[in-house]
């Protein structure tokens, strides 16, 4: 069962974060802090990118933004 | 042969949920990190979609605003002017072209609360024979030194599903419903100074009236098994579904960032689908971004799925579809995007504005739906379908 696997390993490394020193001081996040480094940069396009694959594809979810509706005879 | 959905999934499910909840509480009470609203931003976007015979155009624009330190609201409305001649209503009623709008408008609030980000949303969707009602929640939480944030989100939908008679007249005798509720537990996690990465999960369930109304199946006739019958297509009345998605981002040295993302998808339907995504973000010139991007995706079908039935089938199988979007395909898609920004720093009301333009071009390979428009070949000996569709979108953004 994947995701019994995934889900372990997702608590431990979870868990496993509460004893920790923050390794990527708040001084060493301008990269991250980037705009060109956001998941989300466009959240308009991006849902309606989504919304053009959930009409055509099996799959859906887990997209990371949101989508909506039909639209897809 | 009767095909039935997994019961045991949606147990299964169920009790993960419970734990990830369980943990996610744990983990707020242990948070020391204050997350932040969304910036204030609107956006007006054009989008076109053509390909298989079906265009699809509109307009969509996104505000979103903060009222106070702690709230702020969105809204969107968004629309889809349909033309379609596509494969699938050729197959259905022959050569001829329908017309159909959809208008979505959405409206959402953010409320932070000291460590919390919450997030509560109504969705409403209206197409002539369709009209779906979406109300979701969700909440977010930055924990251990803002290296880390888990969400958690629920969204329950409600949706009504009518039919068309010639010239767009409602059938009076056709009335139906479904219900669908979603969950998403997400992670975002800082690697180091220069990866992140974030993992998402979501289960979906779906009860009620699941099939397109006008689609049907074909199967062989007794008596001349190189023709074929057609009748309305017959789902399941239950799917459940998982997808998990891994995503990256990586800044390189001299500012440009690659990213990367995976998902696999599995359904109580037999459907197994795989996606993956990279991508090479390009700043220069100061005011201009560049972004290049291939995608590729696969899927087998359902369990129920056929390009054609046997009429033994069609005499005894319980559920019977030949939706494309229920085969087993793959496509793949390359695109570009650029966008120039402006009036920047200059104060006043808006920050930064930019102008974006986005194409995709997307291909689509079958490799067990053919194309039967052409009905004097011996059915089921049709060449396999395949189409290819262009994607654009051009929009402004502007930040106040």
């Amino acid at each position: 069962m994947p995701y019994k696997i995934i889900l372990s390993l997702f608590i431990l490394f979870t868990l496993s974060a509460c004893n920790v020193e923050p390794w990527v001081k708040p001084y060493e996040r301008a990269n991250l802090a980037d705009p060109i480094m956001s998941f989300s940069p466009d959240p308009l396009s991006q849902g309606y990118i989504h919304h053009v694959y959930q009409a055509r594809e099996g799959a859906r979810g887990a997209e990371g933004g949101s989508g909506g509706g039909c639209g897809c005879n | 042969m009767v095909l039935k959905a997994v019961p045991g999934a949606v147990v299964a499910v169920t009790k993960a949920m419970r734990y990830l909840i369980a943990l996610f509480i744990v983990l707020l009470s242990s948070s020391g990190i204050a997350a932040v609203l969304p910036v204030d931003r609107a956006d007006a976007l054009f989008h076109s979609y053509s390909g298989g015979g079906i265009d699809i155009t509109g307009p969509a624009v996104l505000v979103r605003k903060s009222v106070s330190d702690s709230v702020s609201l969105s809204a969107k409305h968004y629309v889809d002017t349909i033309s379609s001649a596509s494969i699938d209503v050729e197959f259905i009623v022959g050569a001829s072209t329908y017309e159909e709008e959809r208008v979505e408008n959405s409206f959402s609030i953010d409320y932070l609360n000291q460590k919390t980000l919450m997030n509560f949303s109504y969705t409403n969707s209206e197409e002539n024979d369709f009209s779906a009602d979406t109300f979701a929640f969700g909440i977010s939480q930055d924990m251990f030194g803002d290296l880390m944030t888990v969400s958690l989100g629920y969204a329950h939908g409600d949706n009504v599903v009518r039919k068309t008679e010639t010239k767009g007249v409602l059938d009076p005798d056709f009335l139906e419903y479904s219900q669908s509720d979603t969950f998403n537990v997400g992670l975002t996690q800082v690697i180091t100074k220069n990866l992140i990465m974030s993992a998402a999960f979501n289960v979906t369930t779906d009860a009620g009236f699941l099939n397109n109304p006008y689609r049907k199946y074909r199967y062989r006739l007794s008596g001349d098994p190189s023709n074929y019958g057609k009748e309305d297509e017959k789902y399941p009345e239950t799917r459940t579904s998982n997808a998990l998605a891994i995503r990256a981002r990586y800044f390189l040295p001299y500012r440009a960032a690659l990213h990367a993302e995976f998902r696999t998808f599995q359904d109580s339907w037999g459907i197994d689908g795989n996606n993956i995504e990279i991508g090479y973000t390009h700043p220069f010139a100061d005011d201009w971004i560049a972004e290049v991007h291939f995608r590729t995706y696969a899927q087998t079908n359902a369990t129920f799925y056929e390009d054609i039935f046997t009429y033994q089938q069609f005499l005894n199988q319980n559920f019977l579809a030949r939706d494309k979007e229920l085969s087993t395909f793959n496509n793949s898609t390359i695109g570009f995007g650029i966008s120039y920004e402006f009036a920047k720093g200059e104060g006043g009301t808006i920050d930064k504005a930019a102008v974006n333009f986005k194409y995709d071009y997307i291909q689509f390979n079958y490799e067990d739906f053919r194309d039967a428009r052409d009905e004097t070949l011996y059915a089921g000996t049709e060449p396999l379908y395949q189409f290819d569709a262009n994607i654009i979108q051009l929009f402004l953004s502007v930040w106040f």
